[in-house]
């Protein structure tokens, strides 16, 4: 990813508009892990994300963008909007893996409210059982893209 | 049946009805609801181990509610499954007064069902938070699965701890890094934790309930999704669980490639942990050297299934599709390059004093308290607990290709760390052992008809202890009742009691020795 591709296209896009540094909130709003050890595996020395200017970040006041993996459970919601509410504006939301796009195989359930959407205003889906690390950097890439 | 297990059962103070061997390991029994806390404490007495315990509502097939504890009995590899109609009501004898570790298992049926754990010392809410309304319970069978019960605001009710200078912290459910949420309420005094309590299932999507009525190679798809990082040990003790209740052997390459899936799974856990490990304690070399061999691992994963997690690969009958020969071939070499690698890095790591000295002390834990509580795995195994499925329970081809018990007894993060080291040690030798007597033949097996309303266990050894699958079928072979008991589940309860006593700050460390996942918990 050095010099071109998807990950150098991030970097520039990154030092444009927000001046070096993106950074991340993530939010688990019921996953079943996986989506959550690929995000972690994007700060291995293999994807080294920070090295983009992109950072994951400890509080939501922090944030410019909120990656949400799973499925909304119901024990998670209020904490979800919280979450959403104590980031400062402009912000951006992005749904991680088939849970969280789409409801996955729980969607629906008496503990669940299926997708991110419409509890949260999500900007883009990045689709994946869980996806992989190169296509939650493709994706933000678009979600930069779009800001 | 083993003729000392038969002894037990002879000698049992509470009169039991046999009903069936389920499996020639399996047997099912039945005594009066007012006797079950008795014939429970008696097993316990006599060497028997908690596995699971169930809450049922068999309404819809002419009975009411009732509840089952399975035990192990590790000497004789052995299980005894004991259930109790509750005749109409909905209450029986709690047997956790007299048996800690049933404490969880007693709270959930009491949210789920509605099944009333008369004398357990903890009444509060476990799986179902405040926010459920009193009366709902969505694992009784009229109730609908999908449909959402009114919002109930009331707040957590917590243990509260009051004196001069004590004051609460509470950390969570969304936390500072790249984890899974969950709520952790400490009383100290300065940097001094007094008391902790936990409070999950944040995370609960109702799984059990989702997979009801449903075949069980479609439910497969949903219990691998019950945790990404166990989802090899979960889908294996779920399709054990089928095969057995429909007493079906699976051909013995299934049973070798499902050994060869269960230890890629715990070596690319164990050696992310001790990674993680060094997060914890700032060793920035090792936490980015243990990223790295645990990226090589997962590649490794999706060279030979095609996903990095291994889901997808195990089926009910066996394995969904046979592993390429050429690819086997090719990642035993890659494997053996990693191997060596590893070895290296943890002799690098142990060789920095800083880090061993951080490692030692916090988080101890006794081996009274792991078997009181039921703790299971690398918890369990670095208390000097000897408790390991592989070896008492032989699954998979556990029998033939036997791994060697790794026991510490130290108790502490150390003794964790060094649990996983040596267990990531002996799974890269038993791989090898896999890889070269890998013997021919199929890799799966029609899964054959499912007797109705039959009933069995399903157990697999995971990275963090025994995932114990109990499932039952209705007349038509769909699943009417899946209870998934999974290590976390069984060890959460050691993370409370490991806390207090030690520093605020070693909190993480020592939530990391354990490194239990939440999903797997919270189902």
């Amino acid at each position: 990813m050095d010099g071109k591709g998807p990950g150098a296209e991030l970097a520039a896009a990154i030092r444009r508009r927000w001046r070096r540094s993106l950074h991340i909130r993530h939010l688990d709003s019921g996953s079943c892990n996986g989506c959550d050890w690929e995000l972690a595996a994007l700060l291995n020395p293999y994807y080294d994300i920070q090295r983009l200017g992109l950072d994951f970040v400890a509080s939501p006041r922090h944030a410019d963008l909120l990656l949400v993996t799973g499925v909304m459970t119901r024990n998670l919601v209020d904490a979800a909007l919280r979450t959403y509410e104590a980031m400062p504006e402009p912000r951006l939301v992005v749904a991680v893996g088939a849970c969280a796009v789409g409801g996955g195989v729980f969607a629906q359930t008496y503990a669940a409210h299926g997708a991110a959407a419409p509890t949260l205003p999500v900007d883009v889906h990045i689709p994946g059982c869980p996806p992989r690390p190169e296509a939650i950097i493709q994706g933000l890439l678009l979600a930069v893209g779009r800001a | 049946m083993h003729t000392q297990t038969k002894a037990m059962l002879e000698q049992c103070p509470v009169p039991l009805d046999l009903r069936r061997a389920v499996a020639p390991n399996e047997t099912l029994l039945a005594c009066p609801a007012a006797d079950i806390a008795r014939a429970a404490a008696y097993f316990v007495s006599r060497g028997a181990e908690l596995a699971t315990m169930v809450g049922l509502d068999l309404e819809p097939l002419g009975g009411g509610l009732a509840i089952e504890a399975a035990f192990s009995l590790p000497a004789f590899d052995e299980f005894i499954r004991v259930q109790a109609d509750l005749e109409g009501g909905a209450s029986y004898p709690a047997l956790t007064p007299a048996i800690p570790a049933a404490q969880w298992y007693e709270r959930e049926a009491k949210d789920l069902l509605g099944i009333d754990p008369v004398g357990h010392p903890d009444p509060r809410r476990l799986v179902l938070h405040e926010s459920y309304p009193h009366g709902y319970h969505p694992l009784r069978k009229h109730v609908d699965g999908v449909a959402q019960a009114p919002i109930d605001a009331r707040r957590f009710d917590h243990f509260e701890v009051h004196g001069e200078g004590v004051y609460e912290l509470p950390v969570g459910p969304i936390h500072a890094g790249v984890i899974e949420p969950g709520h952790f309420r400490f009383s100290n005094i300065g940097d001094l934790v007094l008391f902790l309590d936990a409070r999950l299932f944040y995370t609960h999507r109702g799984v059990e309930k989702i997979v009801e009525g449903m075949a069980p190679g479609r439910a497969l798809f949903t219990v691998e999704r019950t945790c990404a990082a166990c989802t090899v040990s979960h889908g294996v003790a779920f399709a054990s669980a089928v095969e057995r209740a429909a007493q079906v052997e699976i051909p013995s390459r299934a049973r070798w490639l499902r050994t060869l899936l269960l230890e890629l799974e715990r070596l690319y856990n164990h050696v992310g942990d001790i990674g993680n490990i060094c997060a914890g304690t700032g060793l920035h070399a090792g936490t980015a050297r243990g990223a790295i061999l645990k990226e090589r691992l997962q590649r490794l994963n999706e060279a030979l299934t095609g996903h990095r997690f291994l889901m997808g690969v195990v089926d009910i009958g066996g394995l969904r599709t046979d592993l390429d020969a050429r690819a086997l071939n090719e990642q035993g070499r890659a494997l053996a390059s990693i191997h060596a690698d590893f070895s290296m890095y943890a002799d690098g790591i142990f060789g920095v004093d800083s880090f061993v000295h951080r490692l030692k002390g916090p988080g101890r834990l006794d081996a009274a308290l792991v078997t009181a509580l039921g703790g299971t795995g690398v918890a369990a195994r670095a208390s000097g607990v000897a408790t390991d499925y592989r070896t008492q329970h032989p699954h998979a081809a556990y029998a033939t290709v036997q791994p060697r018990p790794v026991v510490e007894t130290g108790g502490d993060v150390f003794a964790r760390t060094m649990v996983r080291v040596r267990e990531a040690e002996e799974s890269f030798r038993l791989v090898r052992a896999i890889l070269d007597g890998l013997p021919g033949g199929a890799a799966r097996t029609e899964a054959g008809r499912l007797p109705p309303r039959a009933a069995a266990l399903g157990y697999a050894e995971s990275p963090r202890g025994a995932n114990v699958h109990w499932v039952m079928f209705d007349d038509g072979g769909r699943i009417y009742r899946l209870r998934i008991r999974s290590a976390a589940y069984a060890n959460w309860p050691l993370v409370a009691r490991a806390v207090p006593g030690n520093m605020v700050p070693d909190f993480p460390l020592i939530n990391k020795s354990f490194e239990l996942c939440y999903a797997c918990c919270d189902r």
